[in-house]
């Protein structure tokens, strides 16, 4: 349907083109592909931005945003893995770059996430950055360009023009150091303000970091670029925003375009939905709960966990977990999801109370976590999961043996012995129940690919015979097949040995087809425990911080 | 009230370097027995003598390479230059130039391996270059060791070893002795000042001043506060330090001309060894740190410096009755200074590290305390 609707509108620029310039899009992005080793990541992209346009883009994390951007940016990191099929074109013409420089040139201006100014440096000298105004001098003829003088008045009133146009106060000799956050970025901005050919603006979560605010500051100050003809892509998971500001949105998932619609067509539920998508086929795991399953006693109860991981920072959350059950943690990146299984493992400082099966569970200290029977697939497989130059086997049994003294012979005297017999066959059992691709219990880790390395670590904590699992991104980096067969593994092992599971996922799918609850966590707390089979537009608004309280509205 | 001893004690500890061997010094001066006239004198010579080889090392600190050990191969290229100079038998203030002449190219050329090799050890550009100054020194002494008088037409027999080739251990500047110092030179209560040598210092300091103003300066100063940003604002970062460390290396070899043409002799071997390691305990001395350094650390440096070089050997030998504990604690603290700049350096990058991982932004700190 919408590939017909795009050939038509081509047909139509066509025809008018070569006459009226204006009636193409300012920047057209048509049919882009791209894979990362075989790994589709966008199919099909196409979408226009006109000028004075605001293009809102949404979609989940891993839905291909950041691709598309780094593709429109000429990051070498495409070129590297293999280029992309599909054409952008600006203003008409094809473009196709071979590193930011050019972008920029082109006129395409890329405002990032994190702050890319110099902190000790001013905003004058940040906003004009190797575009400084300069005067020239005789030793210029003998030593090249570079020896001219700053004009120190000129780049001041350049750079006040250019805060200017976005309506906000800053002082030009401020430094970056000093700014409040929403400073910093308008500085960004600023930057890109005063290349004179600046014609498409990206802002890729520019309000991520702002208050409430500064945030609609800074929207206004959108709006100010808009009226002045900048087209602007702007990529947000604050969906209000969203709709304040944009006139068209783009919705994203598994790299496909989803929506294109105008702003005005859409509502905050339906972006949501839209992002998180139908169901498909999820019902393969899931058993059907009886009643008696809700009396079963609390295995796991947090109280006020506040955990300071860098990035995933978790600030106040309080859970409680059946034994027996299979809880989803979810949520988008960086909300604090990571944080809570790394704080109950007491890797990263944690405060707060943790109960686990009626004892309390010491903070901060892995070995007591483990040695209470808890374990834990670590989303950071190559830095914690496992010991890359050991063996396979070694690597199965390494935590139970030290924890559970399992696989151990003791000989008379107390010496402890590995016992070399059970090592083998229980690597060998796991190698085939969880299909490791390898060549056999002796192979080393670090030459398996990634998805058998992550079936490895699900396999070692298994050995462990955990009371409570505690699985971070068990399915990261794996293919589909390995995904089913690691997810039915897991739930064999919840169903046959009652292991409670509190699995942390950011893919949804994957939660709502193998937990019973699911706990959505939004800026490091809990926004909401739903059943797993809640309405998925219910768990996408959670996701996005809304309450389900009533239909939500903002300011 | 509050707020100003807040600063006040800021200000002693962003000082507290300076402030430590100044409170030495005044402690020192009369155990020492030296009378005031002398000490003067000896404050002014050396200033003339040192303060120019100091200077060469603002440059890399301010692109962000920290202190340059590399200068040392610009001393060599100096070096080189004054003992073609004497072989040629061109004296006074043409002999300098034409020294200056013929290790202009060659402290290019070791500039720009230097940064080279520099831009190959990011992060690590210090004792990149202490080493670098090593080897170096091994090629400086093949050079004057075996292919002066061999290779190198060499015609002063004088000036050779007894077997035929290689330079003497230590040759005079019969011509070059003291020719800037003594060009104009007043007498002022008993103190002679050599009126050229610090008014080529002056010219070069405003010289600098005014670089820091141009555009190369700018984009030097980028790429030392950050070098992605400054990459990604599109200017050459590998080639800007490489130019930091040539502008460095060039100021080197012309600052040890001064020195030696002060001296009036030259230990070919050993003259240059030594030079790396005064001029950057001068500079931190003065309240330099690895990240910033300044003018005004630099004429600090080089009078604080070296009133403790001149009094310290006559203090302990008046107070101990030994002359030796002076000269082994000068040592003492000249290293000790680098090593615990180095130390602070890395301790206050660690934790703005840190800091910055926590997601706190204290960059600012960073520039601030030092």
């Amino acid at each position: 349907m919408f590939q017909a609707f795009h050939l038509f509108q081509m047909i139509r620029s066509s025809n008018k083109g070569e006459r009226q310039i204006s009636s193409n899009p300012l920047l057209s992005i048509k049919n882009i592909q791209k894979d990362f080793y075989g790994n589709k990541v966008l199919e099909d992209i196409s979408f226009d931005l006109d000028r004075g346009e605001i293009v809102g883009l949404v979609g989940e994390n891993g839905a291909g945003k950041s691709t598309l951007m780094n593709i429109l940016f000429g990051m070498p990191v495409i070129q590297k893995t293999g280029g992309y099929k599909g054409t952008v074109q600006l203003n008409g013409k094809d473009i196709c770059f071979r590193d930011p420089v050019d972008a920029i040139e082109a006129g395409i201006g890329m405002v990032h996430q994190e702050f890319f100014l110099i902190p000790s440096f001013t905003a004058t000298e940040n906003i004009l950055l190797n575009r400084e105004s300069t005067q020239y001098n005789f030793l210029v003829e003998l030593f090249g360009d570079r020896l001219q003088k700053l004009d120190r008045t000129a780049m001041k009133e350049r750079a006040i023009r250019a805060i200017q146009t976005l309506g906000v106060d800053i002082h030009p000799d401020t430094l970056v150091s000093e700014m409040p956050v929403s400073y910093k970025q308008f500085t960004e901005i600023a930057r890109e303000i005063d290349r004179e050919q600046m014609k498409v603006l990206v802002l890729d979560e520019p309000t991520a970091v702002m208050t409430e605010s500064e945030a609609s500051t800074f929207l206004t100050a959108m709006k100010r670029l808009a009226a002045r003809g900048i087209g602007q892509i702007f990529i947000s998971h604050r969906l209000h925003e969203i709709l304040e500001v944009c006139d068209k949105i783009v919705v994203l998932r598994d790299g496909k375009v989803i929506k294109n619609i105008p702003a005005s067509e859409a509502t905050l539920r339906n972006i949501a939905s839209w992002m998180v998508g139908r169901e498909v086929g999820t019902t393969s795991f899931r058993r059907a709960r009886s009643a008696d399953d809700q009396d079963t006693s609390v295995l796991l109860s947090i109280d006020k966990l506040k955990v300071d991981m860098p990035g995933e920072r978790v600030k106040n959350v309080s859970l409680e977990v059946r034994e027996g059950e299979i809880l989803g943690i979810g949520g988008l990146a960086g909300q604090g999801k990571l944080g809570i299984a790394n704080g109950i493992m007491g890797l990263y400082p944690a405060q707060g109370s943790i109960i686990l099966n009626g004892k309390p569970l010491p903070l901060n200290n892995p070995l007591e976590s483990l040695k209470a029977g808890v374990a834990f697939i670590s989303e950071d497989r190559r830095g914690v999961g496992l010991l890359l130059n050991e063996s396979l086997k070694l690597n199965i049994a390494f935590t139970a043996m030290q924890v559970k003294d399992r696989f151990i012979k003791r000989l008379p005297g107390g010496i402890k012995w590995q016992d070399w017999n059970e090592l083998d066959a229980s690597a060998k059992e796991f190698i085939d129940r969880l299909e490791i691709r390898c060549t056999g219990p002796d192979q080393r880790v670090v030459e398996l690919s990634g998805g058998n390395q992550q079936k490895v670590c699900v396999a070692k904590v298994l050995a462990m015979e955990p009371k409570l699992l505690l699985a971070s991104e068990p399915t990261r980096g794996i293919d589909i097949g390995a995904k089913q067969l690691v997810l039915e593994v897991l739930r064999e092992f919840n169903q046959r040995d009652r292991t409670t599971i509190v699995m942390t996922s950011s893919e949804l799918q994957e939660l709502r087809s193998i937990c019973d609850r699911i706990a959505i966590v939004y800026e490091g707390e809990i926004v909401g425990i739903v059943p797993a089979d809640a309405p998925m537009e219910d768990i996408g608004l959670l996701m996005l911080g809304n309450k389900l309280v009533d239909e939500p509205t903002h300011a | 009230m509050s707020k100003k001893n807040i600063s006040f004690s800021s200000l002693i500890i962003s000082n507290i370097v300076p402030l430590i061997f100044l409170l030495f010094s005044i402690a020192a001066i009369p155990l020492s027995g030296l009378t005031p006239t002398y000490l003067v004198q000896e404050m002014v010579t050396r200033l003339g003598r040192n303060t120019f080889l100091v200077l060469s090392l603002l440059v890399p600190v301010m692109a962000g390479m920290g202190l340059n050990f590399g200068m040392v191969l610009g001393a060599m290229a100096g070096q080189i230059g004054l003992i073609l100079v004497v072989d040629w038998g061109i004296g006074g203030i043409p002999g300098l130039l034409i020294a200056a002449l013929v290790a202009t190219p060659l402290s290019i050329l070791l500039g720009y391996f230097c940064g080279f090799i520099m831009n190959k050890a990011k992060g690590r550009e210090m004792v990149t270059s202490y080493i670098l100054g090593f080897f170096i020194n091994g090629v400086y002494q093949f050079v004057v060791l075996y292919c002066m008088g061999s290779i190198i037409p060499v015609s002063d027999p004088e000036l050779l070893l007894s077997r035929g080739y290689g330079i003497r251990n230590t040759m005079a500047l019969p011509g070059l002795r003291q020719a800037l110092d003594g060009l104009v030179s007043v007498e002022a209560s008993g103190i002679t000042i050599p009126v050229i040598s610090l008014l080529v210092t002056l010219v070069f300091c405003l010289l600098l001043t005014w670089f820091n103003k141009t555009k190369l300066g700018q984009d030097m100063r980028a790429v030392g506060k950050d070098m992605a940003v400054a990459d990604g604002a599109g200017i050459p970062v590998e080639r800007t330090r490489i130019l930091a460390i040539i502008i460095s290396t060039i100021l080197a070899s012309y600052g040890q001309i001064i020195f030696l043409q002060n001296i009036g002799t030259i230990n070919t071997y050993s003259s240059h060894e030594q030079t790396g390691i005064f001029a950057i305990a001068a500079l931190l001395v003065g309240g330099a740190t690895v990240a910033r350094a300044t003018i005004g650390n630099v004429f600090m440096g080089v009078i604080l410096f070296h009133l403790m070089f001149v009094v310290s050997p006559l203090a302990g030998k008046n107070f101990i009755g030994d002359a030796q504990l002076g000269e082994h604690f000068r040592v003492f603290v000249s290293y000790g200074i680098i090593a615990v700049t180095l130390l602070l350096h890395a301790w206050k990058r660690r934790r703005n590290l840190l800091a910055k991982q926590e997601g706190k932004s204290e960059e600012n700190r960073e520039d601030d305390v030092s």
